[in-house]
């Protein structure tokens, strides 16, 4: 019985799920590129294949290096072209109504950070300007996310702190409470997390959702093995789409209280992240003298 | 089947494109006249010439002040409608008329636009221009629980709506630069993109995750702010969203 009320105040950080496991792509390309275990990319491959959406809002290249621009990939080959994490900002939602109209898609994809989930669904129930877009969300995928980074945050840690040139990084990362930096030449450099906070955007200071909990599918690394993933599957759409996409055989999978870390380490961040948020919502209640900050979950 | 409420559209200065939002609803909107809404009054759509009493008055359009009759029909929807539902950026911000200033219009003398809400108390606000027929229609089935559905439906839908009545206390000025002032001027931007896909006139862009906004192209409606998850995030509502667009979709069959 106490085990029950344990599982049961676990939930409220993590969201509703119906399944939690830990999953990697069983495609050796996705893997190549992928942050961890290639699962948006994988997903969207599947889905598109498949015709259960026919196109998706992903995180796409731009000019300038690790600098990410909203992009609508309708093939696979598209699709591969965006795997990896750019830790700064891709304004995804942006697209959503452009991809109904102007690339005429009508089952779309969409994948985005927690806060980019939520505009997704208060665009789905108060559509003020996203006209003919409600129906047409086929797959929103929710990336677990801790703060988020202005592109020049992110050169300046790069480039200032680490001392490694944009156009020399193979890869960046966020884990075991580090940032990390790869260079194509095989240089690591570490920065500790502490030095990347003042860098944050504000914006993320009064987020309430570590891991997307409004996604139909989300997925991040925390919880899981090196080079796998952990994926809380939502709602029931997601549950439809994840179940095929296993009987497809896109997925390994294993169950997430067999793995290490597990999601006990995925509470106690969400918890952290959740705590920290609610205290900063709070002071910004009494920010000025007799004069508060705006409270978005008040009132607009 | 309950009663029905009823409805009136009432059109003030505006261009009928929130009208055409409302039909654009193709058989949803027969579905809601047919169970849940009667059309009392609407200018082609019912042969009412005089504003009657009615639950529930769809306004658009802004009201122009130089003309008596617009004047005189916004105090009687007042005071014959239980709920005033101002319907897209001219009834509550005054949008494109906003830039109206004589010599244009219908007469030369009407040059001075307001938005309903500078001469009646408004309920429920729904911006942009035009509002989606999404909403138009949520909103719809929304107050039609409010008034005759269950104890459970009518708290749902006062839940709905109290943030589109929130936005109705919050004035009858808006402008993409709401955007700059309440939102990242308050550190509450997170770059989502939200805004820049609600404008419909495409003056958002964003640089670098924030939003920039084209202030020559603002038409002012009103649909970027209310868009932002950052203006408004009803948690009790919004992590709902499965259960309630099933209601919606539901109710609509």
């Amino acid at each position: 019985m106490e085990r029950s009320s344990e599982v049961m105040e676990m939930g409220t950080e993590l969201g509703k799920y119906k399944t939690c496991v830990s999953a990697r792509s069983t495609n050796k390309e996705i893997l190549k590129k992928s942050q961890d275990g290639g699962i948006v990319t994988q997903l969207f491959a599947y889905a598109l294949e498949e015709g259960i959406i026919d196109g998706a809002i992903v995180a796409g290249q731009s000019d300038e290096p690790y600098r990410p621009r909203p992009f609508i990939a309708t093939t696979v080959e598209e699709l591969m072209t965006s795997r990896g994490t750019r830790y700064n900002i891709s304004p995804n939602v942006s697209f959503i109504k452009e991809a109904t109209r102007s690339y005429g898609l009508d089952k779309v994809g969409i994948v985005g950070t927690p806060c980019q989930m939520q505009a997704v669904r208060k665009g789905q129930l108060y559509p003020f300007g996203w006209r003919d877009v409600d129906s047409k969300i086929a797959l929103a995928v929710g990336i677990f996310c801790m703060e988020n980074f202005p592109y020049q945050s992110i050169k300046q840690l790069v480039e200032d702190h680490a001392g490694v040139k944009m156009e020399s990084v193979k890869k960046m990362d966020i884990g075991k409470g580090k940032f990390w930096v790869y260079t194509e030449r095989g240089a690591v450099v570490q920065l500790p997390l502490k030095v990347t906070h003042k860098y944050e955007q504000p914006g993320c200071h009064v987020c309430l959702d570590y891991v997307a909990n409004l996604a139909d599918v989300s997925t991040g690394s925390v919880g899981s093995p090196d080079g796998w993933s952990t994926v809380f599957v939502r709602t029931t759409n997601g549950d439809n789409i994840w179940a095929k996409a296993i009987a497809a055989g896109c997925f390994e999978t294993k169950p997430i209280d067999q793995v290490k870390p597990g999601l006990e380490l995925v509470s106690k961040l969400a918890n952290e992240k959740i705590t920290k948020n609610q205290k900063t919502v709070e002071e910004r209640a009494k920010f000025g003298v007799n004069k508060a900050l705006r409270n978005p979950y008040i009132k607009p | 089947m309950a009663e029905k409420i009823t409805v009136g559209h009432v059109h003030m200065s505006g261009c009928t494109g929130c009208l055409v939002s409302l039909a654009d609803n193709a058989e949803g909107l027969l579905t809601i006249l047919d169970k849940y809404a009667d059309l009392v009054y609407g200018l082609t759509l019912a042969d009412v010439r005089h504003i009657p009493k009615m639950d529930v008055a769809l306004v658009e359009g802004s009201v122009c002040i130089q003309d008596k009759l617009s004047v005189q029909e916004i105090k009687e929807t007042r005071e014959k409608a239980a709920v005033v539902v101002a319907v897209g950026g001219c009834a509550c911000y005054g949008n494109i008329t906003r830039f109206g200033r004589g010599g244009q219009p219908n007469q030369p003398q009407h040059e001075s636009f307001l938005p309903i809400g500078d001469l009646i108390k408004v309920d429920v606000y729904i911006p942009g221009c035009a509002p989606c027929p999404q909403l138009i229609r949520n909103v719809c089935v929304m107050a039609y629980l409010l008034l005759k559905g269950t104890k459970e439906q009518q708290e749902l839908a006062t839940k709905y709506l109290t943030p589109l009545m929130q936005l109705a206390e919050r004035g009858t000025e808006a402008c993409g630069c709401d955007l700059m002032i309440d939102v990242i001027n308050q550190g509450l931007c997170m770059g989502c993109g939200s805004c820049a896909a609600a404008c419909p006139v495409r003056a958002i862009t964003h640089e670098y995750g924030k939003p920039n906004v084209n202030r020559e192209m603002c038409i002012k409606c009103g649909a970027c702010y209310a868009q932002c998850p950052r203006s408004f995030f009803n948690f009790d509502v919004i992590t709902e969203f499965e259960g309630i667009m099933e209601l919606i979709d539901g109710a609509l069959k």
